[in-house]
């Protein structure tokens, strides 16, 4: 017993501040939403599309070249494909948006997600329940997930709670890149939510197809038929990622702040 | 002597495919039963498309006592007389070969899809014809009886876990069979890594299982690296053992809270997890992802530890290593939580051995096997770290080599990141050599990782098979839950742990 008080001392308080405070400063080399500077960068951009591991490089619909955060998967390799200095990493983890194609940007700026209409945020703003369906991963934005009910991140002391059942959950949080062997399984359990309902879309994978990619076993991400109104770019996503966008969605966070 | 003795293959040293010898399949049979019953261990067992319409299988094996191994292999055509019948540890690899290749392994007891999938490495003639188990219909094993019903799990499950389907036949409480259907995660990793350029395909394999970025990395990595004759810096093998152990660390830390949060101990569930999760920051610290991504590539390491860093990961690892013992004493001193994990989902010594079980699975039983130690390569040549095991092999016992495991990989970084060597972080690593083949294998936290790689005569991959520790690990799970309550099941199923991703590739 005595060791139990004396561990709880120790441990002391460890949830963040955040949002009531700025988030802890991330470390020098971590890789958050990507920059590019359009005048080192050409807009005619064939030979780093061709030699970037991912689909970061698009064009965009004024068709020049943009980044697409969607497609991005945050790693050395991707920034290294363009001149030097053109493109690179900021430690800025917030880049959830609300609509696909925010996330398609010819610097790395984006619109940061918008709250829900006042009626939803009646009565989802206080209380969200989530069901998460995992669909040809490999695993780590779940870790993700799981990560952000942790005493750090504490995502429950927000009204947001993840269910063992579609049909006690206001909405769907879909990672993966949605395969063949998951499909059915995800269609059944969109379908099992009550409406009105949310879908969030979290990772490379479920945005793009991420690493796996072209692979004939795997679609592109969450298939049009399921609309989404959280798109979390990352390879994983940060808990912060998440985290600001799912409070962004819920009105407890204006653009811009903190 | 032993049997393999002229083929000199060791965990990453490449050989000339044309050395591996090419046996009739009697003769091939023969060779694997035997170097099994002689103590060898199946590494890994797959097949490739030689020929129109022939498949090669391949076998390579392991001698843990001695550090070699072994290979061989055989020509066959749409079916062969399969192995599990004498050999159960090639149980579920014939059933991929089965699934992968449409090669029937005739007298296989348990042929059914591991994956489902299309056939994607079959020979090109028959790639069209079907495969020898049908992807749509699983057919489940089913008891019989007034009292005997049936519980069916996921694959969308109740948290956020990753998906798979469980079949448990119980007789009130009492489970006495449970089947696991995988392959839910299929994304086709294998032909990814065949067919994608380099810059990708590292990509790919950071993403086999998203918790064991450094191990699979490290394993896909060892492999090419074989095969081009690519020598890391011994500094680069420093930072790559280091980041290895710290994926160990954060992941045992995490899944002895999440065994703690199943048995309702909040505390210890509470501190462990934020105690996982700064060793996830140290690895964001030194890569810039909180999994390593990043990091691991071939030739050496895409990050280097400068002098300012290795101090403060040093003091930060020294922090942890004074917090995490105290909420471990906590944990395991703890009457209640003793008694909870004791006698639960018991893996036998004897299953064991016949199951050709890895990792803290079978170190749990009393089976001393770690590839740092049996197959040592790049800093664990030179650094030892003291195998940990523990008896029972239930529940508890896993946990036990899990907190054993994390004061040695705590002592092994903290002395390691004091005594870094001088070199380069990263050398150039060119072309595939042709025509031959490699085995890298990493213990990564669940265990073994194993990459096969084999080039064709131009220098492209012709193959490249992964195994994960939870391909051989899932049997055990299943195993283990025979004769506990169903309640016991989720509690089980954290005391492994096993990767959803890593199996279904």
């Amino acid at each position: 017993m005595l060791d139990l008080i004396r561990n709880r001392l120790r441990q002391g308080m460890r949830t963040l501040a955040f949002p009531r405070v700025p988030a802890p400063e991330l470390p020098e080399r971590f890789r958050g939403r990507p920059t590019r500077d359009p005048g080192r960068c050409p807009d005619d951009c064939g030979p780093c599309a061709s030699a970037a591991p991912s689909g970061v490089f698009v064009r965009g619909p004024d068709g020049r070249t943009a980044l697409d955060l969607g497609a991005c998967l945050f790693s050395p390799e991707e920034a290294a494909a363009c001149t030097p200095g053109a493109v690179g990493y900021t430690r800025d983890y917030r880049m959830a948006v609300t609509a696909r194609g925010a996330l398609v940007t010819p610097t790395g700026e984006v619109a940061l997600a918008r709250a829900l209409d006042e009626r939803s945020r009646r009565l989802f703003g206080r209380s969200l329940r989530l069901r998460s369906v995992v669909a040809g991963s490999c695993g780590g934005c779940e870790a993700e997930l799981v990560a952000l009910g942790n005493v750090v991140f504490d995502l429950a002391r927000f009204g947001v709670q993840f269910v063992a059942s579609p049909r006690h959950a206001d909405g769907l949080v879909v990672t993966g890149a949605v395969n063949a062997n998951m499909r059915g399984a995800l269609m059944k359990t969109y379908e099992a939510v009550p409406a009105p309902k949310f879908v969030l879309a979290v990772g490379a994978c479920a945005l793009s197809g991420g690493p796996f990619r072209g692979s004939g076993e795997v679609a592109g991400g969450v298939p049009e038929e399921i609309p989404v109104d959280l798109w979390v770019p990352g390879c994983p996503p940060h808990p912060l990622t998440i985290l600001d966008g799912v409070l962004r969605l819920l009105g407890a966070l204006e653009n811009g702040a903190p | 002597m032993s049997r393999f003795d002229e083929l000199g293959l060791r965990n990453r040293r490449a050989v000339p495919w044309e050395s591996v010898p090419l046996e009739a399949t009697e003769r091939f049979r023969e060779t694997v039963i035997g170097a099994v019953t002689d103590g060898w261990r199946i590494v890994s067992l797959f097949g490739l498309p030689d020929g129109d319409d022939a498949a090669r299988l391949v076998a390579i094996l392991a001698d843990d006592a001695r550090g070699e191994l072994g290979a061989t292999s055989t020509r066959v055509g749409p079916a062969y007389p399969a192995l599990t019948p004498d050999c159960p540890s090639a149980n579920r690899f014939e059933r991929e070969i089965a699934e992968q290749c449409g090669v029937v392994p005739q007298g296989h007891p348990w042929l059914k899809p591991l994956r489902r999938h299309p056939p994607d490495h079959a020979p090109p003639a028959r790639r069209t014809g079907g495969s020898p188990v049908d992807r749509e219909a699983y057919p489940f094993f089913q008891m019989e009886g007034d009292e005997v019903h049936e519980v069916g799990v996921g694959p969308v499950h109740a948290g956020i876990i990753e998906p798979g389907h469980f079949r448990l036949q119980a007789h009130g409480e009492t489970v006495l069979f449970l089947e696991i259907v995988l392959g839910y995660q299929h994304r086709g990793v294998e032909r990814l890594l065949e067919t994608l350029d380099r810059g990708r395909s590292v990509l790919a394999a950071e993403s086999i299982a998203g918790d064991s970025v450094i191990g699979h990395a490290g394993a896909y990595c060892g492999a090419l690296e074989a095969l081009t004759r690519s020598r890391k810096t011994p500094r680069a093998q420093t930072v790559r053992g280091i980041a290895l152990e710290l994926e160990r660390l954060a992941n045992h830390l995490g899944d002895l809270g999440a065994i703690a949060g199943d048995v309702a101990y909040a505390p210890a569930a509470a501190y462990l997890g934020r105690l996982r999760g700064e060793c996830l920051n140290l690895l964001m610290t030194l890569s810039g992802n909180r999994y390593g991504r990043g990091l691991v590539r071939p030739g050496g390491v895409g990050f280097d530890i400068p002098a300012e860093m290795a101090v403060e990961m040093r003091d930060r690892l020294q922090g942890l290593r004074d917090e995490v013992e105290p909420v471990l004493d906590l944990l395991f001193g703890s009457a209640s939580v003793q008694a909870r994990l004791e006698g639960v989902g018991v893996v036998s010594k004897v299953a064991c051995a016949d199951g050709g079980f890895v990792g803290p699975v079978a170190r749990a039983c009393e089976v001393p096997r770690d590839v740092r130690h049996d197959h040592p390569y790049g800093i664990f040549r030179f650094a030892h770290i003291p195998v940990a095991t523990a008896w029972a092999g239930d529940a508890l016992a896993r946990a036990l080599v899990r907190r054993l495991e994390i004061e040695r990989s705590l002592a092994f970084a903290i002395e390691q990141l004091g005594a870094l060597p001088r070199g380069e972080a990263r050398v150039p690593c060119g072309a595939l050599r042709p025509g031959e083949l490699a085995v890298a294998m990493v213990e990564g936290w669940r265990g073994e990782i194993v990459h096969v790689v084999i080039t064709d005569a131009s220098g492209a991959v012709r193959r490249h098979k992964i195994t994960d520790p939870s391909f051989h690990n899932w049997a055990a799970l299943a195993l283990a839950m025979a004769g506990n309550e169903i309640s016991d099941f989720p509690l089980c199923n954290k005391s492994f742990n096993l990767s959803y991703a890593g199996h279904d590739l």
